[in-house]
Order: C-alpha cells, then sequence, then structure tokens
C-alpha cells in the first residue's frame, strides 16, 4: 500500500484535462494510474473514519475465505488424497490461487457496480471527469476490507509450503513471484472483461461472479477432478489454467492432465499479457457502444 | 380476518412479481448457480471416489445434493439477498415509524413479501439448474409425486426458518443501525451451517452433530435429505418437527426482539 502514499502532487504539476487531443498511451497510463490512486486513498479514509466497522469487515472478509478452506479441511478429514493430491497440494493451489485472485479483487473488485452506475445514470458523472473512466470505476468504493482473502491465500500458501516436500530450482523460486502478478493480471482483465458486458446487459453482474469467484473456486482443486473438457476450457479459451494450474504443478513436480509440454509453465506473463489486451479492447468497445439512460 | 389474508396474500403476490420483473439479473443467477454446481459436483464425485458412501450418501446422491443446493440457494436466501436490505435501511432511516403505523403486523408483511420472492426464485432459479444437472450428471432423483411433494413441505419450511433468521438479522439494525456487520456473519454462518459448502452429514464427530441441531439445516440439508429418500415415514415427520420447532421458536424470538426493539423507537426530526 504504500505507493498509495508515495509520490505527492508536485505544486507545478498540470492538472488540467487533455481533452481536444488523443494523448500519447503512456501519458494516459500514468493519468488513470495516478487518478486510480487518488480516488482509492479518498475511499480508504472515508472507511478509516469507522474504525470498528472496518475491522469488522476486514475480519468477515478474512473468515470468509477462511470457511472456504475449512471445508477443504473437512473433506481431508475424511480422506487421504482428491483426484490424487494430498491436502499440502491442494492447498498449494488454494493459497496461489486465493491470493492471486485476491489481488485482482482488491484492485478491481469494484467493477460489478458497473452494470448499477449504467442503470441509475450515474456512470455520467465519470464521462465527464477528467480521468479515465476505467481507472475511475476501478477506484469506486476502494475496499481495503480484501486484504483479507490475500493474507488468508497467502497463509495457506505459507502452510503449504511448509508440509509439501518441493525440489527448489532457481526456476521454480523465480516462478513463484512470476505465477503471483501474471495470475492477478489475468483475473483482473476478468474483471474488466466482466465489467465491459455489462455496458451490454447492466443486470448480468452476477454473470462476472461465475468466472472471476467461480474462476478461483475451480483453480483451489486439482485439475485431475474436473472432466477433460473443462480444463480444455479453461486452458484454451478462458486460460485461467495460467493463473496456477499449469505453473504450480511444474513446480510441485506434477503432470498436467492435458499432456502439455512443461515449458508451458512460464507463459502465464504472456497469457496475462494478453489477456489484458483483449480486455481492453473490450472495455473500449464497451464504453463506446455506451448510451446514456438520459432523463 | 379474511382481509387480512386478502392483504398478505396481495403482499406475497407483489413480492414474487417484483422478483419476476428482473429477467436478465435471473438468467445471470442461473448461469452462476450453474457454473458453482458444475464445479461443487466434480469435486464431490472425487471425494466420494475416494470413499465411497461417505455420509450415507452414494456418488449419485451426492451429485444431486449439489444441484438441489445450488436450486434452494437464492431460495432460502443463504446469502442474504431478500427482504433484509430493505428493512435495514428503512430503520436506519427512520421510514420504519410509519411502517409501524401502517394497519399490518410488521412481521407478517415482511413474511408474506419474502413468500412471495421464495416462491418466484423456486421456479425463476431453482429448476434451471436442477435440470441442467441431469443432463449432465446421473441424478438420483425421486420417481414418485409423493416425494417431491414431501421436498416441497420441507422447503416452505426451510423459507420460514430462513426467513425467521433474516428477520433477527435486520432487527438488529435497531441497536446497530448499520447492519452490514451483522448481515456478514449470518451469512458466513449459513453458507457454511446450511450444508452448502459441504453436507452436513460429512462433517466429522461432534461438529457434524453441532451442526445438525442448529437452525441452518432446516435450509438446504432437511429439504435435500427428504428429496434424496433419506427420510421416510417417521423419520420425515421428525425433519418436519425440527424445521417446524425453529421456524416457530425464531418467529416468535423475532416478535419479542420486534416489541423490544420498536419501544426504543426514536423518530428523530420533525
Amino acid at each position: 500500500m504504500a505507493d498509495l502514499r508515495e509520490k505527492p502532487r508536485e505544486p507545478g504539476e498540470p492538472r488540467e484535462p487533455r481533452a481536444g487531443f488523443e494523448p500519447v498511451a503512456g501519458s494516459r497510463l500514468v493519468d488513470g494510474l495516478r487518478a486510480y490512486r487518488l480516488i482509492a486513498w479518498m475511499w480508504i479514509r472515508s472507511t478509516m473514519a469507522y474504525r470498528a466497522s472496518f475491522a469488522m469487515t476486514l475480519f468477515g472478509n478474512f473468515a470468509g475465505t477462511v470457511l472456504d478452506f475449512v471445508a477443504i479441511l473437512l473433506m481431508f478429514s475424511r480422506v487421504d488424497q482428491l483426484g490424487g493430491y494430498s491436502l499440502g497440494e491442494v492447498a498449494f493451489l488454494y493459497g496461489l490461487s486465493s491470493a492471486a485472485f485476491g489481488l485482482a479483487d482488491l484492485t478491481l473488485g469494484s467493477m460489478d457496480r458497473l452494470g448499477q452506475r449504467v442503470r441509475d445514470g450515474t456512470l455520467d458523472t465519470l464521462l465527464v471527469r477528467p480521468a479515465p473512466v476505467l481507472a475511475q470505476v476501478a477506484a469506486d468504493r476502494f475496499a481495503l476490507r480484501r486484504l483479507g482473502r490475500i493474507t488468508q491465500g497467502l497463509l495457506v500458501l505459507g502452510y503449504a509450503l511448509v508440509v509439501v516436500d518441493i525440489e527448489w530450482t532457481p526456476a521454480k523460486v523465480l516462478l513463484m513471484p512470476v505465477m503471483m502478478v501474471s495470475g492477478a493480471a489475468i483475473f483482473a482483465s476478468v474483471f474488466v472483461a466482466g465489467g465491459a458486458f455489462q455496458f451490454v446487459a447492466q443486470d448480468a453482474s452476477q454473470v462476472q461472479n461465475s468466472f472471476t469467484y467461480g474462476g478461483t473456486t475451480l483453480l483451489q482443486y486439482p485439475p485431475t477432478v474436473f472432466a477433460k473438457d473443462l480444463v480444455r476450457g479453461v486452458t484454451f479459451v478462458l486460460p485461467l489454467a495460467f493463473v496456477n494450474w499449469l505453473p504450480a504443478l511444474y513446480v510441485l513436480g506434477l503432470p498436467y492432465p492435458l499432456d502439455l509440454p512443461r515449458w508451458t509453465a512460464f507463459v502465464s506473463p504472456l497469457v496475462a499479457v494478453v489477456c489484458c489486451g483483449l480486455s481492453g479492447l473490450a472495455w473500449r468497445a464497451g464504453l463506446r457502444s455506451y448510451r446514456s439512460t438520459g432523463s | 380476518m379474511v382481509r387480512a389474508w386478502r392483504l398478505y396474500a396481495a403482499v406475497a403476490a407483489g413480492g414474487f412479481r417484483r422478483y419476476a420483473t428482473y429477467r436478465v439479473a435471473t438468467a445471470a443467477g442461473v448461469f452462476t448457480n450453474t457454473v458453482f454446481g458444475l464445479i461443487l459436483a466434480y469435486t464431490y464425485i472425487a471425494l466420494w471416489d475416494e470413499r465411497p458412501g461417505l455420509g450415507g450418501y452414494d456418488q449419485a446422491q451426492a451429485v444431486t445434493y449439489v444441484w438441489v443446493g445450488q436450486g434452494l440457494l437464492s431460495v432460502v436466501a443463504v446469502m442474504g439477498g431478500g427482504f433484509e436490505d430493505e428493512l435495514i435501511e428503512r430503520i436506519r432511516t427512520g421510514d420504519i415509524a410509519i411502517d409501524l403505523y401502517r394497519p399490518a403486523d410488521l412481521q407478517a408483511w415482511w413474511l408474506a413479501a419474502d413468500a412471495g420472492r421464495a416462491a418466484f426464485q423456486l421456479l425463476g432459479r431453482g429448476v434451471v439448474p436442477m435440470v441442467f444437472g441431469g443432463l449432465v450428471f446421473q441424478l438420483a432423483l425421486p420417481g414418485d409425486a409423493g416425494t417431491w411433494l414431501a421436498f416441497l413441505v420441507a422447503v416452505v419450511l426451510g423459507v420460514l426458518v430462513s426467513f425467521a433468521i433474516r428477520y433477527l438479522v435486520a432487527l438488529a439494525a435497531f441497536w446497530f443501525m448499520d447492519g452490514a456487520g451483522v448481515q456478514q456473519l449470518a451469512v458466513l454462518a449459513g453458507l457454511f451451517f446450511s450444508g452448502m459448502t459441504l453436507p452436513l452429514n460429512v462433517f466429522p464427530g461432534a461438529l457434524g452433530e453441532l451442526a445438525r441441531v442448529l437452525p441452518w439445516s432446516a435450509l438446504v440439508q432437511a429439504p435435500a435429505d427428504v428429496l434424496l429418500g433419506e427420510r421416510t415415514g417417521l423419520a420425515l415427520l421428525r425433519t418436519y418437527a425440527f424445521q417446524a420447532a425453529w421456524a416457530v421458536g425464531l418467529l416468535a424470538v423475532g416478535r419479542l426482539v420486534q416489541s423490544a426493539a420498536t419501544r426504543r423507537v426514536v423518530v428523530q426530526g420533525g
């Protein structure tokens, strides 16, 4: 969170909107990030006005994800293996999926409110402000309580690293942070694409949940559990498998059910970049098709 | 008396129509339930592969349990999202004072509205996931109308218990003003103890015994067991009695809390 506080705006720094001409891509990104930082910081301060309530919801967020893992623990109280995986190995998948998803949820978790904004017309307010709409929508109601999920994911991952015997190599060590960041980026692109879809179908924000929350739930379990066609779908169509399955199985030294070459474990960053590009295009198309409700 | 019934019937019909208006949202909800059903069904298959007969279910029953659960999720409002958001908002803003003036009983009014919602969601969000599950997996659904009817009765009782719990949660707003914290805890308890995450008969030892006597087990576990043919004859009556006892008990507590709360109401401003 340190980056929220660094770099206060220089007194001379321009802040007037650069409307009227197409800004270069780099400055737009900087603009967006700055707008995001300012809005997110505003929401953090507003949340901190009710500290007790914040503590309760942070705990709730943490406890909610803990219960998910408790369900897996309860399963393993009755069996020693699930789909040929031990508890530690499932915990490894779980921790990585949860932490990567948690990062995306923290930064973009408010995207599902877009439909609501389209419906009641408050999106118009964002359109006239001199900051990229995506940054404004993403930072809307920025909720620090979502750190609860990341914390829980990292704790489970820590547990997995203690109990699972991994033969560490430099490549595997390097793959861990790479996997986390690209996984978060892949989930982030799903959030943005889901937001774009809500321009078309405002009431369908739930559909997004099936790919975001559903996606992270799917990835918490071993791929051997699921039907081949489902595994193919999340490898080649909606490439969620690159969040943790493929790289994590490389680290664990376990085979992937689809007979893919081992180097596919390392292409997650590339997949993440492609996904972000595609969802960026979808977002633009969605935003262009937006017609205000008027009134 | 007749007039009162007509009033609540009208409120219930209104609740039904209100939820029926949002067709896209309903379709989106059905889609989500189906996706989660698919994921859960595969994990349960793996679990029952490892331990056939776990919790007294065979594999087909376990998979059926998943789809019954997904079908009932919104009906018994395990994740909330029924009338309580609105009631909490009315308590917070003080609009509740107007409701208390109305010539209708507060609890009965909201119960009627919630019954209408539940009826719509049983049809709108319950049927499709079940049908999808039946097409993709081998389900253990009963062939006789009697069991389905028995299941419906258990669902109605489950909705009553669910309403009674959520009514208490909403009334907590009289004391806390902001209902979010209590609501969140209620959703967590509901998800875990209703059997949504894992059937309660799979819970080990004392935790399982505790979970099976808590009111949430009346929401999903009880109706599912009835449909799966695990409760017949005397056991069926015991299940109904269990659900009804929690419903009556919690509704009564709701009335007590309501009268305590309304004595506290101070309407601000003039």
